[in-house]
């Protein structure tokens, strides 16, 4: 596949013929059952920047880890700047110039900047010294590479932007050469995100490899030169950047042809089911993540919800499913058709919110959704248990439930089809199913549904967009939260673009278009009252 | 209450709180890695016992501290395999630890002197004698300052002072040095300290290890200090206690020696007015007894300051994605 | 899928745990220089080869039965409860009040009224620090640990300055009346004639502590209420969306995990002692806690484990009677008891899963 064969590896070579900067051989990696890597090649020249994308799961953070020294591979060979190397420890892989930025930074959140810098690359026993080093270090860094960022400021008073900075700096202060960088844009705004472009530029430019692991095509398309695609634990390509598409990658990425478009008919909205006036919610650090906030959703449409994660979309959605974080203060007020909420008393909890017709698929199954150690027919009566249909007085009826859950797996093709099994025996996709089948068969009157696809695969996406589509026609309002903006599009009657706890505006899914959202996520805006009124 | 009578109150409180001040540090070591250690009752009657037990056969005490050390850290051992190395909690293993000191030291102890867990009184050499500081009887007679150096601070055994000393160079140690700087990173997100390259579970076992050391060095102190020789169950909860002054601590080396003379006072109090008149009211000296346990759930509730444990504390690290 | 067949996890690791345990308990006893199997040959007989032993022996387990529910039930709501000690003693005091204050035509009704008195005190002793957990964050490992010794100091006080019968010098309360006294499962014998068991404790709480087993069975797997506590347990995140609210599960399960330590007093205070002394307790509540992770926090398991328990602890006594070996080497098993089943599992559980994934692999490089 690669022209490239190391095998004499003289330094004859010319310049231009210089070894890769990283090579991997039939790397393969299993956890017990699963195989997470197969026998993955991967060559990426030193100087550019080279993107893996993949669903999730797909095995790109296991290769990148294998190449930071978190796991041994169980076969293949590693070599960086032509040299074979064995990376049994993320010490290794530091001393043969590799950086990395993971996805959830590795920070010390009561420490300086300063602090986290030299931690595990001190010059000496005494930290007197490595710190004012590393000041001035930093003072360079940060002017050659547009990474400004104050030394003495302690992690957690730092925006998620500037933490990234302080990761990149990390890996920069030790001298890598290598820099990996795992999803970093997940949590950055657009702003962000084009500012951290520049910076990885800018590195390239300086002669730095760089790695982009992302599943948005758009990035790969941005700012790689050259892109690998892996799917179920392959590499399935590796071409130029140049010389492809999104529609190709993305056909790569899932094995064949999506169907991104849901087939639909147009909504018939009619009353008002969901209506929120003026909402505020404070969290226990005192950070305001929702400002003030008004909409309505009416029986009958799907109203999305775009932005980039953490502008209070999460917040939202616990809110109204009535289990806000705690110690959060929330103001203004919501009526559920016509009737106001009790947004902090007694009456606030996710059980009333249930009984007032509100049904919740939330962002985060496996941690909410679910409770991974019971068995799938248990977790059919989560958060419905106190319901006379699945108790009896004080018990539980458990015959009940079960006859019920044998009915939803089959309904909703759950497999494997065995009631008994632990929830955290299903993929991913089968999860979701379990999750959107309780929630969706109460014929709730209001269905919140928070990255109803994450982690999901093809099949199931298709089903559960079938699923909510059937709910909307059926007269109820569907509330849906995603940071894919392909899925917003696809599936909404209106959509609403939050951005740092505000909806920045609303707009026709038919006639805008993604770089029209993309500004507003980024709140930039042109009517930018709306969100206060 | 004259002079002479606080002096002796605070001359008795600086002896009960070093075994305290001792074992505070040594769970603080322990607790700021992401260990939790809530087996430091049972590494200081382990080190009680065998140093006991060696001073009294060997008449040396040196030898006696050797030994004591040598009993904790062999607890330690047991508490770093079970909470670093197999991911186990950390807190059961303390129980058990607790547990395996209280049954040991008996079972042995019957075994080498048939005196039903007890060790022979110890004597001359195989106790810590007490260092009476330069020019001492000279300036007892200076008023206020005199007695004060003569009879509070002068007068301990070798071990008082180590631990008074043991305050600032852990204050040094932690914040001053790489190994400071990487024993608390790990203790708040061990992942930092890994992905770093540094090995989160040689900086654990460490960490561990000096609590078993400065357990070690309370339990010594307890069996050839304070008292002469070891009898059952001689720490009668101070390691509870000591873990109490931890969260009064608050984790810091300066707030240890705080909150173990705190203690250490009222233990003192306590042994001299067994019941103490205030006024018109009597206060029973099971109060004064159970008098840092109540402080403590107080400050744990948060009422007067709030006490924030490191981060990673319990938590075993398991490398993540 | 899952690493190993359910079975081994529940059967195989605990027993290999206990193999071990007991393997080095072998050991320390070779260690002080005594045999091992002569050791555990007067532990059989003293405490299973004659209905005196069985006596002692389910008298121990009653204890254990409770204290092991109580830290079961607790475990199911992700809280670990050392406080059982406490819970218990104060369940003492509160026997001690319906005993000595009420006066009782018949045991059967002082019986009840001492079950609901042990109850709520051992409850409320568990109320502050459930509730110090729920709404302020205080880590209740802690709490629990500080209220035993709030506790010991609250009865040394009572019994000193309160309970004690004046120009007594023992610090204990007056002898419980007569009218109070439960039948020992000796005399339930002797009511048909046979003799069994003669003066030994075990008594009618025996089979009290058999109910509760089943009631927290029920309770558990059973009702609504244990749904929530073993959810609540799994993923609080969780519980707060399903609308199962983390501050009234973690009192609820506290409470009753106190009441069910508490409700040991009925076997000890008021079966055997007949009045309140110090230190009445004894450990039971800390052995509660290797009880509880020997039986996997399962009302049988917690049963078997409990009974294990009082046998060592009849056989611990015979030991100390005839043979140089203190009692306390009970103590030491105990230890083991709770470090391999507690904090050294993965010790046995890991080598344990490689096997079944290796067996499961071959197996299906076999079907293929």
């Amino acid at each position: 596949m690669t022209a490239e064969t190391a095998k004499t590896g003289g330094p004859a070579a010319a310049p231009q013929d210089m070894p890769p900067a990283i090579e991997l051989r039939g790397i393969s990696k299993a956890f017990g059952p699963v195989q997470a890597n197969k026998d993955i090649n991967l060559t990426v020249a030193r100087g550019s920047i080279h993107g893996i994308i993949g669903e999730n799961g797909a095995g790109k953070s296991t290769l990148m880890s294998i190449l930071y020294g978190f796991y041994k591979p169980d076969s293949g060979e590693i070599r960086i700047n032509g040299t074979p190397i064995q990376i049994t420890d993320s010490m290794t892989a530091i001393r043969a110039g590799i950086g990395m930025v993971f996805q959830h930074f590795k920070l010390v959140r009561n420490f300086t900047v300063l602090e986290n810098i030299i931690l595990g690359a001190e010059d000496g026993p005494m930290l007197r010294p490595s710190l004012a080093r590393a000041r001035t270090r930093l003072r360079e860094l940060a002017e050659e590479y547009e990474l400004q960022v104050d030394p003495d400021e302690t992690i957690d008073e730092l925006s998620v932007g500037h933490q990234q900075r302080v990761e990149i700096l990390k890996a920069l202060y030790r001298q890598a050469d290598i820099l990996i960088l795992d999803e970093p844009t997940g949590v950055l705004t657009p702003a962000e995100a084009d500012h951290l472009f520049r910076i990885l530029n800018g590195l390239r430019d300086e002669g730095k490899t760089i790695i982009l692991i992302t599943h948005k095509l758009r990035e790969i398309m941005e700012i790689t030169d050259t892109v690998s695609v892996m799917r179920r634990g392959e590499m399935v390509a590796s071409v130029r950047t140049a010389e492809t598409s999104p529609e190709e990658l993305a056909e790569l990425m899932v094995g064949r042809k999506v169907l991104l478009e849901v087939d639909k008919s147009p909504a018939q909205p009619g009353t008002p089911v969901l209506e929120v006036r003026n909402l505020r919610l404070i969290d226990d650090e005192k950070v305001e993540r929702i400002r003030g906030i008004s909409f309505d959703i009416r029986a009958g449409e799907i109203v999305g919800i775009a932005g980039v994660s953490g502008n209070g979309q999460t917040q939202l959605l616990e809110l109204l499913g009535g289990f806000p974080e705690k110690g959060a203060k929330v103001s203004g007020e919501i009526l559920m058709n016509g009737q106001s909420l009790d947004l902090s008393g007694r009456r606030s909890d996710a059980a009333t919110r249930r009984a007032r017709g509100i049904g919740h698929v939330p962002e985060d199954r496996q941690d909410e959704g679910l409770i991974m150690d019971f068995a799938a027919w248990e977790n059919v009566a989560f958060g419905y248990h106190n319901t006379p249909e699945y108790s009896n007085g004080i018990w539980l009826d458990r015959k009940a439930i079960r006859t019920d859950a044998e009915g939803k797996i089959e309904r909703f093709d759950v497999r494997p089809p065995n009631p008994d099994l632990a929830a955290r025996n299903f993929s991913g996709g089968n999860q979701q199913k379990i999750v959107v089948a309780r929630e969706v068969e109460r014929n709730p009157d209001l269905l919140l549904i928070g990255q109803p696809t994450r982690g999901v695969d093809i099949g199931a996406i298709e089903f559960i967009h079938k699923r909510i589509v059937e709910l909307r026609d059926a007269g109820k309002a569907v509330l849906l939260v995603s940071v894919e903006l392909d899925e917003i599009m696809s599936l909404s009657d209106r959509i609403l673009v939050m951005f740092d706890g505000m909806i920045m505006g609303e707009r026709d899914p038919e006639t805008t278009t993604a770089g029209e959202l993309g500004l507003l996520m980024a709140g930039v805006t042109d009517t930018p009252a709306e969100g206060a009124a | 209450m004259d002079f002479n009578t606080i002096i002796q109150i605070l001359d008795s409180s600086v002896r009960l709180m070093t075994p305290l001040l001792l074992a505070c540090l040594a769970g603080l070591y322990s607790e700021r890695a992401g260990v939790f250690d809530i087996g430091l009752e049972g590494k200081m009657l382990m080190a009680a016992f065998s140093a006991a037990t060696v001073a009294a056969l060997t008449g040396n005490v040196w030898l006696g501290l050797a030994a004591g050390i040598a009993g904790s850290l062999a607890l330690s051992l047991v508490h770093g395999v079970a909470s670093i190395t197999f991911r186990g909690n950390q807190l059961i293993s303390g129980v058990a630890i607790n547990f395996l000191a209280s049954g040991l030291t008996v079972l042995l102890g019957q075994k080498i002197f048939g005196l039903g867990g007890r060790t022979p009184n110890l004597s001359g050499g195989a106790r810590f004698s007490e260092i009476r500081l330069p020019f001492a009887d000279q300036l007892r007679d200076v008023p206020v300052i005199g007695p004060i150096y003569a009879d509070l601070i002068s007068g301990h055994t070798i071990l008082v002072y180590v631990a008074f000393l043991c305050v600032p160079a852990t204050w040094w140690l932690l914040y001053r040095t790489r190994f400071g700087l990487r024993l608390r990173a790990v203790g708040e997100n061990p992942a930092s300290v890994d992905t770093a390259g540094v090995s989160v579970t040689r900086l654990r076992y460490a960490a561990v290890a000096i609590c078993g050391v400065l357990c070690g060095l309370a339990g010594a102190y307890l069996a050839t200090g304070l008292s002469a020789g070891f009898v059952k169950e001689m720490t009668a909860g101070r390691g509870f206690i000591a873990l109490a002054a931890l969260i009064f601590a608050k984790w810091t080396p300066w707030g240890a020696l705080f909150a173990t003379f705190l203690f250490g006072l009222l233990e003192a109090i306590a042994n001299r007015y067994p019941n103490l008149e205030i006024g018109p009211v009597t206060i029973p000296s099971m109060f004064m007894n159970a008098l840092p346990y109540i402080l403590t759930v107080i400050i744990l509730a948060g009422f007067v300051g709030r006490a924030i444990p490191p981060r990673a504390g319990g938590e075993p690290y398991v490398k993540e994605r | 899928m899952d690493k190993m067949p359910k079975w081994a996890d529940v059967v195989l690791t605990p027993l290999i745990s206990l193999f071990l345990a007991f393997a080095i308990s072998g050991l320390v006893i070779l260690a002080i220089g005594e045999s091992p199997w002569e050791a555990l040959k007067t532990m059989v007989t003293g405490a299973l080869g004659s209905s005196y032993g069985w006596g002692f022996t389910l008298y121990y387990a009653t204890n254990f039965i409770f204290t092991g529910l109580a830290v079961a039930v607790a475990y199911h709501a992700a809280m670990f409860n050392i406080g059982g000690e406490g819970q218990a003693g104060l369940g003492g005091l509160g026997v001690a009040m319906v005993c000595l204050f009420i006066p009782w035509p018949h045991w059967s009704l002082a019986l009840i009224a001492a079950m609901i008195g042990s109850a709520l005190f051992g409850a409320a002793w568990a109320y502050i620090p459930a509730i110090l957990q729920a709404k302020r964050g205080s880590h209740i490992v802690i709490t629990t640990i500080m209220f035993n010794f709030i506790a010991a100091a609250l009865l040394n006080w009572a019994l000193v300055n309160w309970l004690r019968p004046i120009g007594s010098m023992d610090p204990a309360s007056a002898n419980f009346p007569a009218s109070t006294h439960l039948p020992k499962i000796t005399d339930m014998f002797a009511g048909f004639g046979i003799e069994w068991g003669k003066h030994t404790p075990a008594n009618i709480t025996f089979f009290v502590a058999l109910l509760a087993c089943l009631a927290v069975w029920l309770l558990i797997w059973r009702t609504r209420l244990g749904y929530e506590i073993r959810a609540f347990g799994k993923s609080e995140s969780a519980a707060r969306y399903a609308g199962i609210s983390p501050t009234r599960i973690t009192v609820i399960a506290m409470l009753i995990s106190g009441g069910l330590a508490g409700m040991m007093a009925i076997n000890n205070v008021m079966g055997e002692g007949e009045r309140l002394i110090l230190n009445n307790v004894e450990g039971a509540g800390f052995i509660g806690i290797a009880v509880a992770l020997m039986g996997r926090n399962h009302p049988i398991g917690v049963l078997l484990a409990a009974l294990l328990f009082g046998f060592l602890y009849q056989g611990g006594g015979e030991l100390a009677l005839w043979t140089s070996i203190p009692r306390e080497l009970i103590i030491v098993i105990q230890a083991l008891v709770i470090l391999f089943t507690g904090a050294l599992d993965n010790m046995v559980r890991m080598p344990l899963e490689a096997f079944f994934l290796s067996r499961r692999r071959r197996g299906t490089a076999e079907r293929s």
